[in-house]
């Protein structure tokens, strides 16, 4: 092995060492840290309990189109708990300290974003079987692509919340930055009102914003056995909105309070909605997320309102694997 | 001769129109204990910083260990330990996790149960970093610091805010660090500490080394002469010590007689002999060596806490 391979392959050993270590600790504050615990376990158990109340009311689709609505809402709630979080260490100077370490800004957001992952994935279960059992939602959808959702969409969403971790300078600032921004994901994404009931111009709009590719993709693969090739665009979109995000907020990375954002800051953030201005402009020209969208929230609605009828053909990829609840 | 571990040549550092640092220059060789002595705003903590590669100077040349902190990057931290002015940990993190956190960061580290002892914080290992008194949170920032068994330890005004008896406990750790052979560069504003710990000072202000050698040097090289304070059985007319052997200065403070002497024990034989011839009788005699804090007025015309 030559010298500099040898020396990058102890680097990137170093890397996932001090990876691992951070993550355990960080879990560790998490669990001990009564905000998060209620903002990231708390909070989507609310919201859980409420939707099997009111469902429990009212019934109908509802009960079919809550699961991808509530796994959207826990899994986008990654990016409002990290932000505040590395905030909170910049001010306090805890961040500096470990800037006199052997370690980069890379293990160090990258073990924020492990860690929450971690602590995310039982709520996440626990909605899906709370769900599955008192919901009476019989399908368990496509598995494999709920759980790759989840992960690029965990991360993703985490790494959008350590950009404007970097991008602001006190926690007042991040809030108020953090409430636009999350007000955005969940009115207008379709995780909280279903895009189909939208005017057409937000429609439109939304399919600029990652959280719509994820709301839209957990929709679908919560309610069918939906292929992972239909879901093409969803994934890919949040796997590369993870790695342009991951890598602009590494490089925006600020380990002291009084280090100022560098200009630089707003053309990386501009960069980090390119993926999206991409993938909303294909979207909107040739794509058919919107289309699949209507499709799948119509064929909850006429299944719920008759039963009796045979499942109705709500689009080609979906139907054959399409259970309904009865 | 060996090339010093840490070395700053004309080091230059501003923020905005404030100039911190001003052509600061000066070497510390292995093993030795080097303190930046000046007031709050004198530029120490910029100029450690810049050593710890934590900020970036505007000018001048500076090597740790045959390394530059900005360029070098792991490299160089493998090989440091420091004790930041600022700094802080998470409030619920447990003493034994901070330091098994920070040792598995590094390549080289020591036993930390180990290191839990020697700071006598083996029986506070399981409590929150924000349950901690001061002393034991710098403490846990010296054990910290010593982690990686580093070959040069950065301490920036290790005991400010601590009291007299946590900040006793401090020194006898950095005594150890001088035992151990370790290379240490300390910032302080107290006299007593930088006397006590360093085998050469530097003082600074407003940016600016402005005098450097061991503190006995540097109260040698003064002016400032040992305080002398006598009380006599009988008074005497003014002035009558001025003239005794090495005497500069001679005033009468309460009925005591306080002489500066550049020459203490000339002086008290003298005055001894000059007592006896006339009949006269010594009640009390107390000597002050000038200290650091005397070099620094004579050097400033201010006190080092102003």
């Amino acid at each position: 092995m030559t010298a500099p391979r040898a020396a990058n392959e102890t680097r990137r050993a170093k890397a996932i060492t001090a990876t691992w270590s951070l993550t355990k600790v960080r879990m560790l504050l998490a669990m001990r840290n009564r905000t998060f615990f209620f903002f990231s376990l708390m909070m989507p158990m609310l919201f859980l309990v409420g939707a099997v109340v009111f469902i429990g009311r009212h019934g109908g689709f509802l009960s079919e189109y809550v699961l991808g609505a509530l796994l959207t809402v826990t899994v986008m709630g990654s990016f409002w708990g990290l932000s505040v979080q590395l905030v909170t260490f910049r001010e306090q100077g805890i961040l500096r300290r470990f800037r006199l370490a052997p370690i980069g800004a890379g293990p160090l957001l990258a073990s924020s974003i492990l860690s929450n992952y971690v602590i995310t994935l039982p709520t996440l279960l626990v909605e899906i079987l709370v769900c599955r059992w008192v919901l009476h939602i019989h399908n368990w959808g496509n598995p494999w692509a709920i759980f790759l959702l989840i992960t690029f969409g965990s991360a993703a969403f985490s790494s959008f919340g350590l950009i404007v971790a970097s991008v602001t300078n006190t926690m007042q600032e991040t809030q108020l930055i953090n409430q636009l921004i999350w007000l955005a994901f969940l009115f207008l994404s379709g995780a909280t009102v279903p895009l189909s009931e939208m005017p057409l111009w937000i429609r439109r709009a939304a399919l600029f914003m990652p959280a719509t590719y994820l709301a839209a993709g957990l929709e679908t693969s919560t309610t069918s056995r939906v292929n992972l090739v239909d879901l093409g665009t969803d994934v890919l979109g949040l796997a590369v909105a993870l790695w342009v995000a991951f890598e602009i907020s590494r490089r925006l990375f600020r380990w002291e309070p009084e280090a100022k954002v560098p200009r630089r800051a707003k053309l990386w953030v501009v960069v980090a909605m390119v993926p999206f201005f991409v993938f909303g402009t294909y979207e909107n020209l040739y794509g058919g997320l919107l289309d699949r969208i209507d499709q799948t929230l119509n064929f909850h609605s006429i299944a719920a309102k008759h039963p009796e009828r045979p499942a109705p053909q709500a689009h080609a990829e979906i139907p054959p694997q399409l259970s309904f609840p009865r | 001769m060996a090339a010093p571990v840490i070395e700053v040549r004309d080091l230059y550092k501003s923020y905005g129109p404030v100039e911190a640092v001003r052509g600061v220059s000066f070497a510390v060789e292995e093993g030795e204990v080097f303190g930046l002595l000046g007031p709050n705003g004198a530029g120490k903590t910029s100029t450690v910083e810049i050593l710890e590669g934590l900020r970036t100077p505007d000018r001048g040349v500076v090597r740790v260990c045959g390394l530059d902190p900005q360029e070098s990057g792991d490299r160089f931290k493998e090989r440091i330990g420091a004790i930041l002015q600022s700094t802080n940990l998470p409030d619920k993190l447990r003493v034994k996790e901070a330091i098994e956190l920070f040792a598995e960061l590094y390549e080289r580290n020591v036993d930390t149960d180990e290191l839990l002892k020697r700071f006598q914080l083996d029986e506070k290992s399981t409590a929150f970093y924000k349950n901690l008194s001061g002393g034991q949170k710098q403490r846990l920032a010296l054990a910290m610091a010593l982690v990686n068994d580093p070959q040069v330890v950065f301490l920036d005004e290790p005991t400010a805010g601590l009291d007299p008896q946590v900040r006793r406990e401090i020194y006898d750790i950095i005594e150890d660090l001088k035992r151990a052979k370790k290379t240490v560069l300390i910032t302080t504003h107290y006299i007593e500490e930088a006397e006590r710990l360093c085998d050469r000072v530097a003082i600074v202000d407003s940016g600016k080394v402005i005098a450097h050698g061991t503190p006995r040097e540097l109260k040698h090289s003064s002016a400032g002469s040992t305080r002398i304070e006598v009380r006599l059985a009988r008074p005497l007319a003014n002035g009558a010590l001025a003239h005794i052997d090495a005497v500069n200065d001679c005033r009468e403070f309460d009925g005591s007689y306080v002489l500066h002497s550049s020459r203490p024990p000339a002086t008290i034989v003298a005055l001894v002999k000059q007592l006896e011839s006339e009949g006269n009788e010594l009640q009390s005699l107390e000597m002050f060596s000038p200290t650091l804090e005397d070099v620094f007025i004579e050097l400033t015309g201010r006190r080092l806490r102003e």
